[in-house]
């Protein structure tokens, strides 16, 4: 995409390195921009309008400068080690969980050529890296020394895992049905379909894998422990779990994390289920055009599902941790294997 | 050779027991977490010591008294029109209720009663109080259970209510209105119709929390058969108000022993549940702030008129002798033991406050279950620091 828009224009002739690193700023700059915007728009303002109060008014035009307000004043903080904490292990868990969440996104295309790195194993790899972060939360809480965040690092890392099995199993059935692990190959799969013949808007996946879309997105709210699953950081019983001795910037990392996290999940589900940067129907458009087009379809797709994830946070009371374990092994991964069962057959029978 | 220092010794013994214990087999232990008194789950400073077997609670200890504020003692320095002030910060969350018990104790032994004005808006206050107080538990169940929505709309309506207290009393918490032989003042005008007002939002808000919170499918797998008391064993501790009522314990005061109000007069209905679950605490309490907002209505269209003071002594000296008095405060049972030996202060003042024997079950009641169902079980008993410790 970078070759096809500098060179006509500027007449340059990137290397592949320089290329890469633009590549690498422009992923990282989409997401912390639709992280920031996620955050604002649901976090700061949805909810506040579930909960019959304003939000943020003072900073910028109706409080849009907030987010920026509040890094500023993470980024003042003093940034405090516990004197029994493991000093290296606690100063890098943060880094790890923000890396995985940045490695998912590497892969997530958002155009013909707008995606940092093209990989033949796409969504194997968004699913490797996502489980990722769980090793750094469970750093986070051994190097804490503080009970709360000992307990809360056990409970997310006995979820992140249950919860990995109907994530990777829902995204099976998709995998199947397109034939491809490639994210680029899936996208392709559902705007050529067809629905009985008819090809006006393509086969999104969410019609034909509408269970394995409830199963991911139920999973993926368990990966990003936001209520109903939200026991690991559980406020009201372990004040914040293994984010109880994060101050400054590391919590912001944390903050960061989440949300964007969020985001590329919401990402991921909207390139498995809902069609990823095509337009419903492809219309036709050359690459260059898509090149434009695509990544505002996907982050489009993308904000509405995170949508979602802040609407059932903030509507549902809490599992306990047995009880969160219990759904995953007795209802969510039956069903998702149902569901392969039952995709496999029809892939053979149509 | 150089001495070799108790240090170093130590160290070799203990290195040596761990290697020999790595032999053995693992060994695993308890964990004591203490809850409190900074804690978010505590509204206060109640601590709980908990001895954990992974997330399972072994032993489980409330510890109270970092908000002692010493009112039993005071109260013998204060004159009796004083005191009112001072019982008001007990229960903070529906304060003109910790007023009345004292006041009708006092009425007892002075031998005075307050005419029928008084008496019907002593009565409308004291449910005014219930549900401010308990719309508050509403919502804050939901926030101990992580769904903050539900706190956001109780203290939205919760505000009306108190704003209404406010027109009346002047305070938005601590009203100081009670007196003995009557109220402080008449309500101001136009106030009954807009309470009915307020009372119709409470009863949409009690609709809404039974839609968001206790419909909810989480909200019933995390409350169902969690912290289960037995009617005998919350007799045994002295349980009272909702607590003992969920039990399936048939007992209100405001039903069982209406001295001093105008319970017989009004049309409503003691609320029981037989589970003695959290869901039943809960459920047994939303049923409660409906019955008080149908007193409310009632009391609004039938408040007789007359005098709101009796004829009192300018300087009140209340004769010697004893008097306990009783209610059922938004919280449990409250009691104010008052003895008088004809002074202007009482010589002893004893406050049974419902919380302090609310909060007693804990130990039993915590022992096995796991650490999130500590807090269910502690948001659902509804305990106020300050009914606790006073």
């Amino acid at each position: 995409m970078i070759q096809a828009v500098l060179h006509p224009m500027f007449g340059l002739e990137l290397a592949y390195w320089q290329e890469t690193i633009i590549r690498v700023l422009l992923g990282l700059v989409a997401l912390l921009l639709l992280t920031g915007g996620a955050v604002y728009l649901y976090l700061f303002k949805f909810v506040s309008f579930m909960q019959s109060r304003l939000g943020p008014m003072e900073a910028g035009p109706y409080g849009s400068m907030q987010l920026l307000a509040e890094v500023g004043k993470w980024l003042q903080k003093e940034d405090i080690f516990t004197e029994d904490s493991d000093k290296f292990i606690f100063g890098i868990a943060p880094a790890v969980v923000l890396a995985s969440t940045f490695l998912m996104f590497v892969v997530i295309p958002a155009g013909p050529s707008a995606v940092v790195a093209d990989l033949g194993t796409g969504i194997y790899f968004v699913l490797a890296m996502s489980s990722l972060s769980v090793i750094g939360i469970l750093m986070a809480g051994w190097a804490s020394a503080n009970k709360y965040a000992l307990m809360g690092a056990l409970r997310a890392g006995g979820q992140l895992i249950a919860y990995e099995l109907p994530l990777v199993l829902a995204v099976l059935g998709v995998v199947i049905s397109a034939g491809s692990l490639n994210l680029q190959d899936i996208v392709a799969a559902q705007s050529d379909g067809a629905i009985f013949g008819w090809t006006g808007i393509g086969n999104p996946y969410i019609l034909t894998q509408i269970v394995g879309f409830g199963i991911f997105l139920i999973a993926v709210q368990a990966e990003l422990t936001q209520t109903p699953f939200d026991m690991p950081i559980a406020e009201s019983e372990l004040v914040a779990g293994y984010q109880v001795e994060y101050t400054g910037i590391r919590f912001l990392v944390y903050f960061i994390a989440e949300f964007a996290t969020a985001v590329a999940f919401a990402a991921v589900a909207s390139t498995l289920f809902l069609g990823g940067w095509q337009l419903p129907g492809a219309w036709g458009l050359s690459d260059g055009a898509m090149n434009v087009i695509g990544p505002l379809m996907i982050s489009t797709k993308a904000v509405l599902l995170v949508g979602v994830v802040f609407w059932v946070r903030f509507s549902l009371p809490r599992f306990r941790e047995d009880q969160l374990q219990k759904l995953a092994w007795k209802v969510l991964i039956p069903l998702a294997l149902a569901n392969i069962v039952v995709t496999g057959v029809m892939k053979v029978v149509f | 050779m150089t001495a070799v220092t108790d240090r170093q010794k130590l160290q070799y013994i203990a290195a040596k027991a761990a290697d020999s214990r790595v032999n053995v087999e693992l060994e695993t232990e308890g964990m004591i977490l203490n809850m409190g008194p900074q804690h978010p789950a505590t509204h206060g400073t109640l601590r709980i010591v908990a001895k954990l077997d992974g997330e399972q609670v072994v032993a489980a200890e409330p510890i109270a008294g970092y908000m002692h504020r010493g009112y039993e003692k005071l109260t013998e320095v204060r004159t009796y029109p004083q005191i009112t002030a001072l019982v008001n910060r007990i229960d903070w969350l529906g304060s003109f209720a910790n007023e009345v018990p004292f006041i009708l104790a006092s009425e007892q032994l002075m031998g005075i009663e307050a005419p029928p004005r008084a008496q019907w808006i002593r009565t409308l206050l004291f449910e005014m109080s219930r549900v401010a107080n308990l719309i508050l538990f509403l919502g804050d169940m939901g926030v101990q259970l992580g769904a903050v929505t539900p706190a956001f709309f109780a203290f939205r309506d919760r505000e009306f209510v108190l704003d209404q207290i406010e027109a009346v009393t002047g305070g938005r918490f601590h009203p100081n209105f009670d007196r003995i032989g009557g109220l402080k003042d008449d309500l101001p005008k136009g106030w009954l119709a807009e309470t009915k007002n307020v009372m119709n939002k409470v009863r949409s808000f009690c609709d809404q929390i039974e839609g968001l919170l206790m419909n909810a499918e989480v909200f019933a797998t995390r409350t169902r058969g969690i912290g289960v008391i037995p009617a005998d064993v919350a007799m045994q501790y002295g349980l009272s108000g909702a607590n003992a009522r969920a039990s399936g314990i048939d007992w209100d005061l405001r039903r069982d022993a209406p001295f001093g109000f105008v319970y017989p007069e009004l049309d409503w209905k003691v609320w029981t549940h037989p589970d003695g679950d959290s869901f039943a605490r809960f459920w047994v309490r939303l049923q409660e702030v409906r019955e008080s907002t149908k007193m409310i209505d009632q009391i609004c269209d039938g408040v007789p008129g007359g005098p709101i003071m009796a004829k009192v002594p300018r300087i009140i000296k209340v004769p010697a002798g004893e008097a306990y008095v009783t209610t059922e405060n938004p919280l449990g049972e409250m009691g104010f033991y008052i003895v008088s030996k004809g002074e202007l202060a009482p010589f002893r003042v004893k406050i049974r406050s419902a919380s302090f024997n609310n909060v007693s079950i804990t130990p039993w009641l915590l022992r096995g279950v796991y650490v999130p169902d500590i807090i269910t079980i502690l948001a659902s008993l509804y305990f106020i620091l300050g009914d606790i410790d006073r």
